[in-house]
């Protein structure tokens, strides 16, 4: 029904290499289990993708245990080198070097990424990499609030999806900041973006059987005739320990 | 042979660890792999938020800045600790932190248990209570951030001794109103208001849905925290509605109907 119509879309969504992915989400409604989602995608067995994690908000044993019920062993994946975690929960960008600061910490996680990238992606073996980020307000926070150094990043990222052919994943939050104007990274973000999905509280507040409603734009989906229009859907969603409903609005009693 | 099949199945547990952190008293074992820390008055974390603070998490009590009722709830969090004899560390900008250390409460017992527990040492608490002030908040954030991670860390190498921080609490007093004591039985009692912002997901993705987010706090005989449900639940269309099932949270003789 709905729902294999929307997992059709979002298998659209999730063959998306060489794109960037961004979810946005806010403290009522928690876009993390669309990270889940395409984490599971691209390591179940029908495809030979690998997964590059750079960890700023939960440990290992957090997405170990999700992805178990998922149905993805992620100690498994790891040993077989299809699933590589960076934790960086302890990262601390700035170093004072003679007054002047550095952003250090942001170049290495890069350089990290990137070789770990360029070893995978041989000429010879077409592999797909998808790299996760998952919490970038948490990047910034490591910056100690430079969203320029954390935008020079993701550019440096992005480069990586023309280079190598990565697909980029990306989470962030959109309620974080008290005004507009400090939003600069989410703007940022949004242009940089090829896939935005945002998940946000239902406007009738907290309900048991609906957890949210989700939006996804597509910058550039093909339509039936050949042609790159950007398109916009919108449903809702009940997240389960091992799956997620979505459904249209107003198609559930 | 039957021993050697029984470790290699999937279901296998893990009952080393379990059995390392079982011994630790105040601790108790909840979903999705995670270790709780149950408070002595069963009120606030087991019927509320459903089990107690997870160790390795954060709990954020927001305050109102014209209300000190916040540290009430602070002292029973600290409080707790102590009764499970648990480690406890307060640091307050507060000229003098032990003036308010005195002012914790002590769990409500009968005559007998009372002489007992004088003839005991001042038990140790378990918690990490901090009151913030930085001069910049990506510093601020920064410090709350290594807090999390520090405690994260324990819970690996340190066996879990220290605390859970877990949700963030948003409360607010809000002051005697006629209208609302016309809509609110036993207005006269309250002092303030809580209101559960966010509850923490960890090892799941699932989200916590609470029956009720907003409580009203009453102190009964300037004794005892009692925490009552304000709001009704969501109504879950799939297993009918959630009316007529509303129960005072702390077991106090009524709820707080509203009248409309």
């Amino acid at each position: 029904m709905n729902n294999e119509a929307i997992e059709e879309d979002e298998t659209r969504v999730s063959d998306c290499a060489g794109r960037v992915v961004l979810i946005q989400d806010c403290v009522e409604t928690s876009g993390a289990f669309l990270l889940h989602h395409l984490m599971k995608r691209k390591l179940s067995r029908e495809s030979s993708e690998i997964v590059v994690f750079v960890a700023f908000a939960h440990p290992f044993y957090h997405y170990d245990r999700i992805l178990k019920k998922l149905g993805c062993n992620l100690v498994t994946l790891s040993q077989k080198g299809r699933f590589i975690f960076f934790d960086m929960r302890k990262l601390d960008c700035l170093d004072e070097v003679g007054g002047g600061r550095t952003k250090s910490g942001l170049v290495e996680l890069f350089h990290k990424i990137h070789k770990a990238a360029e070893v995978i992606a041989s000429p010879e073996t077409k592999i797909c990499i998808t790299i996760m980020i998952d919490d970038l307000s948490l990047v910034e926070v490591a910056a100690q609030g430079s969203s320029s150094y954390v935008i020079d990043f993701l550019r440096y990222c992005r480069t990586l999806t023309t280079e190598v052919g990565c697909t980029l994943i990306l989470l962030n939050h959109e309620d974080i900041y008290s005004n507009s104007e400090e939003s600069t990274l989410n703007l940022e973000l949004e242009y940089l973006a090829d896939i935005v999905m945002k998940a946000k509280p239902l406007a009738t507040g907290l309900a048991a059987d609906v957890h949210g409603q989700l939006t996804v734009l597509n910058k550039r989906s093909i339509n039936e005739h050949g042609k790159i229009k950007k398109r916009i859907q919108n449903f809702q969603f009940k997240v389960k320990e091992n799956s997620v409903e979505y459904f249209y609005s107003g198609s559930r009693t | 042979m039957a021993t050697a099949r029984s470790k290699t199945t999937s279901f296998s547990r893990n009952l080393t660890s379990a059995g390392a952190v079982s011994h630790i008293p105040g601790i108790k074992h909840g979903p999705n792999g995670t270790i709780f820390s149950p408070p002595e008055s069963q009120t606030l974390t087991v019927k509320i938020l459903g089990g107690g603070f997870p160790l390795g998490s954060l709990v954020m009590i927001m305050e109102d800045a014209e209300a000190p009722h916040h540290l009430l709830l602070l002292r029973t969090f600290m409080s707790q600790g102590l009764v499970h004899e648990q480690p406890l560390l307060y640091a307050s900008p507060s000229r003098d932190p032990r003036a308010f250390l005195g002012t914790l409460p002590s769990p409500v017992l009968s005559k007998e248990e009372k002489t007992l527990k004088n003839e005991q040492e001042q038990t140790q608490g378990e918690s990490i209570a901090v009151n913030l002030i930085c001069g910049s908040p990506w510093r601020g954030i920064c410090s709350v951030q290594s807090l999390l991670n520090a405690l994260a860390l324990l819970i690996l190498q340190a066996l879990l001794l220290f605390v859970i921080h877990v949700l963030d609490f948003w409360k607010r007093f809000q002051d005697e109103d006629k209208e609302m004591s016309k809509l609110l039985t036993g207005y006269q009692d309250m002092v303030g208001l809580l209101h559960v912002h966010k509850v923490a997901q960890i090892n799941t993705q699932v989200p916590v849905i609470l029956e009720a987010s907003t409580f009203s706090i009453k102190l009964q005989r300037r004794r005892s925290l009692v925490l009552e449900r304000l709001n009704q639940a969501p109504v879950d269309g799939s297993s009918g509605t959630s009316y007529n099932t509303s129960t005072s949270c702390s077991g106090s003789s009524k709820a707080s109907p509203l009248d409309f």
